[in-house]
């Protein structure tokens, strides 16, 4: 109780060890570089001092003792965010034992659940979002219930610990509008009642704690914990991550938002696109894909895949997530890139989708003085391409987080120069 | 390879299978209404009645054409008419006549893809209870039950993976059960019956899953354990192969009362008689050994085995055996027996000569095979498998058209095939391509310029936004 009473009272947020890196200097020369923060420079340099970016630009010296990597022909971009996964809480999806990013929760409300006291920092599915995808940052959401938990960020650097890759927490709490069943209530209205209820017990609970404590104030409608811990988004400090797919569900969600004062982020958002001056107008960002236009629900009818493109003519703040099939939120969540292509092919300019996979998931989660672009005084996660980063053909070369170089095989390429040659010699 | 491909295969059959009877010849006469059923199968008793629409001859020049028969050819031309193809070629067009031309202005065309495991029509959106007709999960052998029953024509999804340029699905039962069923091969044309969509004179498919899924399914009543999951199989190929020979022999000789009709085994019986292929879903490179072993002692061929994820470890033995392999290109993790899901899976198969297809079994990834291929050949690129376009377009097309036994007919673009032809805006491999217009048989049925046409599933009229054109942001 008390560690809960603490982190509502001082909004602890823990600090990660990630920007810790390498003690070299590494100078990648001659490449086409992607700062996201700025316009594309052509035959240029960057370099990385103890981690972090020291220099981006075509005049740059280059300190004497630097390690130097001809970067010629090669694309440079921030290492890519994703914003919303299960990486490090669910590692074989259809196996109970490794699955850690939920919580029972009282009544479908588990708001402080900490995602990040499940989190393994030794998935095997780590290595694999950062070697093949280019991932140097991810976002682990908790699911399931009406008001799932707390999330965090984590970096992607070789062999750390949990503490050590940790960037930020708490970043978001998570809830959810657009399933019912799993909010344990009987409609979308009913969920929608909830969470207001939630929210303003929570606020009633901050202002009579002592009355609480007491026994002096009426059943609230959640736990202390909980209550506690929804003292952040009331406070502003963390969004409210909201899933929403229908347009009415959005547009509830922007209201509860306004309603309650607390930043609302909609994750999902299939038919955002048809409200997406609403969405603007609130400020609210959208966490959607661009490899889906299945009317795969009653609420998503309207899903398309120019979503993103046309929330972004409306002046939305978006960050890409995967929303096509094969594990997008977890083993492919390597697959971030192509979606980013995807978007390109249904509308979004090509600068907004790099944006969109690196700055923008920065600037929602409250990261971008950090990461998210290659600026002076930015962490050094960087990623060096062999060509355009959305295409099939290109691969990352090279991924640094913190200034040093990623280089284990993953599991899957061990697997795959094992069974090189047959018949296989174990 | 191939004549150890031979020698073993005259030794399986020496040891293990029955000698195979002449196919039977069911009746495929229609029973006159009101004069009483007749006890013989009937191979036929649902069939197509799809027929290519109508279409003015078209004319495509100035293209780049991947034909997935031969090498790619630069600034070529393309002459479909009557809904064949019936000339291509580089150099100088033929004479148009009443073709309409289109300048393809260096723009690919290639054959109609086609997608051997896809679920549409039975998983149909917005899915639901009600949609969910893929499963008969209540015996862990089901024969009896065939896929095309339960396709919903108005699935929303058909319309969507036509946009990917695909013309061709083979819609399975799912893998809830040991023997899920009968598959259905389908165009992807608007009708409203299956019959309508049904590509004639396609054979069947028997869905057949391995591995966690049925066990799970059935984990209370059984079985419940691989090697339940194995004595399922052998049991129900054991009774197949009694009702085969009791009903050959009848149709041979005609003594007497024909056997009583089982639609179980019928379909079982003719998977033996070689008339319907095996799709075998299974994962793990143990469990397709032995499932080889079990088609090898009842004498009945694989054609596919469906998701594959280890397909790599056996690969040598999957070409040897030509046995194709329906793979992803990355789908892996998500359970204990697809944790070894690799992303050279696909270039390792196709290195060993075995024949790669990139499947979907999704209505999503099915809209994206082309890309799905990009990024597998990317993965043997990274290992030293260098694969071209004209050969990768097999994967998508002419691969999946043997697995479904009509590489004589389509997967390719040469004279005298059906004109199932795609029109890409770009190269298919990148990721930035789009399809411009696909045509079935010659006749146009999707132009992605023209919103206005497209065609709407019933389910979509009121609940689904028309769509509208979205000017493309390529690079």
């Amino acid at each position: 109780m008390r560690t809960i009473q603490s982190l509502a009272a001082t909004a602890l947020m823990l600090a990660g060890a990630a920007s810790l890196g390498g003690q070299n200097t590494i100078a990648i020369t001659g490449a086409t570089i992607y700062p996201v923060s700025g316009p594309r420079i052509d035959n240029a340099t960057i370099v990385m001092t103890n981690g972090v970016i020291t220099a981006v630009g075509t005049a740059v010296t280059i300190p004497a003792g630097a390690q130097r990597i001809d970067g010629t022909g090669k694309w440079i971009t921030p290492g890519l965010i994703a914003t919303a996964t299960s990486l490090g809480v669910v590692e074989v999806g259809a196996v109970g034992e490794t699955r850690d990013g939920r919580a029972r929760g009282k009544e479908n409300i588990a708001a402080a659940f900490r995602v990040w006291d499940g989190f393994n920092p030794r998935s095997v599915s780590l290595p694999v979002a950062r070697q093949d995808g280019g991932i140097t940052t991810v976002g682990v959401m908790p699911s399931g219930g009406l008001v799932s938990g707390l999330g965090a960020v984590y970096d992607l650097p070789e062999g750390a610990s949990a503490a050590g890759m940790l960037r930020k927490a708490p970043v978001a709490m998570v809830a959810t509008l657009d399933n019912a069943d799993a909010a344990g209530t009987a409609s979308r209205a009913e969920a929608l009642a909830r969470l207001r209820t939630l929210l303003s017990d929570a606020r009633e609970f901050n202002l009579g704690r002592l009355r609480y404590d007491a026994g002096n104030m009426r059943t609230l409608s959640a736990g202390r914990a909980d209550l506690d811990a929804m003292q952040l988004v009331l406070k502003g400090t963390i969004p409210l991550v909201i899933s929403a797919d229908r347009a009415s569900e959005i547009l509830n969600a922007i209201a509860l938002g306004r309603d309650f004062g607390v930043r609302i982020v909609i994750n999902g958002g299939a038919e955002a696109w048809s409200v997406a001056s609403d969405l603007a107008l609130a400020k609210v960002p959208v966490l959607t894909g661009a490899m889906n236009n299945i009317p795969e629900s009653f609420g998503a009818l309207g899903q398309r895949q120019e979503n993103l493109a046309l929330l972004r003519a409306a002046g939305v703040q978006v960050a890409i997530v995967g929303n096509g099939a094969g594990g997008e939120d977890g083993f492919n969540v390597r697959n971030l890139r192509y979606e980013a292509g995807n978007a390109v092919a249904y509308g979004m300019s090509w600068d907004d989708a790099l944006r969109s996979i690196t700055l923008a998931p920065a600037e929602i989660l409250g990261l971008s003085d950090k990461i998210g672009s290659l600026a002076i005084g930015k962490v050094a996660n960087v990623v060096v391409w062999s060509g355009d980063p959305f295409e099939y053909a290109s691969q990352p070369e090279h991924v640094f987080v913190a200034g040093t170089e990623t280089k284990i095989m993953t599991r899957q390429d061990q697997l795959t120069q094992r069974y090189r040659q047959l018949p296989v010699k174990y | 390879m191939r004549h150890v491909f031979v020698l073993l295969c005259a030794v399986g059959s020496a040891l293990h299978a029955q000698p195979q009877a002449a196919p039977a010849a069911p009746s495929k006469a229609a029973v006159a209404p009101g004069t009483g059923a007749i006890a013989l199968p009937n191979a036929d008793p649902f069939p197509s009645t799809y027929r290519p629409a109508p279409a003015r001859a078209v004319l495509i020049t100035n293209a780049t054409i991947l034909t997935a028969a031969g090498p790619q050819i630069d600034r070529g031309f393309v002459l479909l008419r009557d809904g064949k193809i019936v000339n291509l070629g580089s150099g100088a067009p033929p004479e148009a006549g009443d073709a309409e031309v289109i300048d393809a202005n260096g723009r690919y065309v290639t054959p109609g893809l086609i997608d051997t495991h896809s679920h549409l029509g039975v998983y149909a959106a917005p899915g639901g209870e009600a949609l969910s007709d893929g499963n008969e999960a209540t015996a862990p052998t089901t024969a009896r039950v065939w896929a095309e029953h339960s396709v919903w024509p108005q699935d929303p999804q058909f319309p969507r993976v036509l946009a990917g340029g695909v013309t061709t699905i083979q819609v399975l039962p799912g893998s809830a059960n040991l023997v899920g069923g009968r598959s259905v091969v389908l165009k992807i044309v608007p009708s409203v019956s299956v019959q309508g969509m049904k590509f004639p004179g396609a054979k069947y498919g028997l869905k057949m899953a391995c591995g966690e899924n049925p066990k799970r399914v059935y984990a209370s009543r059984g079985p419940s354990t691989r090697m339940g999951n194995v004595a399922g199989y052998r049991a129900a190929w054991i009774a197949a192969e009694s009702y085969r020979r009791r009903w050959d022999k009848w149709l041979a000789d005609r003594q007497g009362d024909p056997p009583q009709r089982d639609l179980e085994q019928e379909t079982m019986a003719d998977v033996l008689r070689g008339n319907i292929l095996v799709h075998n879903h299974c994962y793990r490179a143990d469990e397709m050994l032995q499932m080889i072993d079990i088609a090898r002692e009842f004498g009945y061929r694989i054609r596919s085995f469906h998701h594959g994820v280890e397909a790599y470890k056996l690969a040598d033995v999957m070409a040897r055996d030509s046995i194709s392999g329906s793979l992803w290109s990355d789908w892996g993790g998500f359970k204990m027996e697809a944790l070894d899901g690799i992303r050279a899976n696909l270039a390792l198969v196709h290195n060993a000569g075995a024949r790669a297809i990139v499947h979907s079994d999704d209505a999503s990834g099915a809209q994206r095979l082309n890309q799905d291929a990009a990024k597998a050949r990317a993965a043997g690129a990274s290992i030293g498998i260098n694969i071209p376009d004209a050969t990768l377009i097999q994967w998508v097309t002419l691969n999946a058209a043997w697995a479904l036994d009509l590489h004589d007919k389509v997967g390719s673009l040469e004279a005298g095939k059906h004109a199932d032809v795609v029109l890409w805006n770009a190269n298919p491999f990148s990721v930035y391509a789009r399809a411009d217009r696909v045509w079935i048989d010659g006749s146009l049925r999707y132009d992605r310029m023209d919103p206005k046409q497209r065609w709407r599933t019933d389910f979509e009229l009121g609940f689904v936004p028309a769509p509208s054109l979205v000017p493309g942001g390529r690079r």
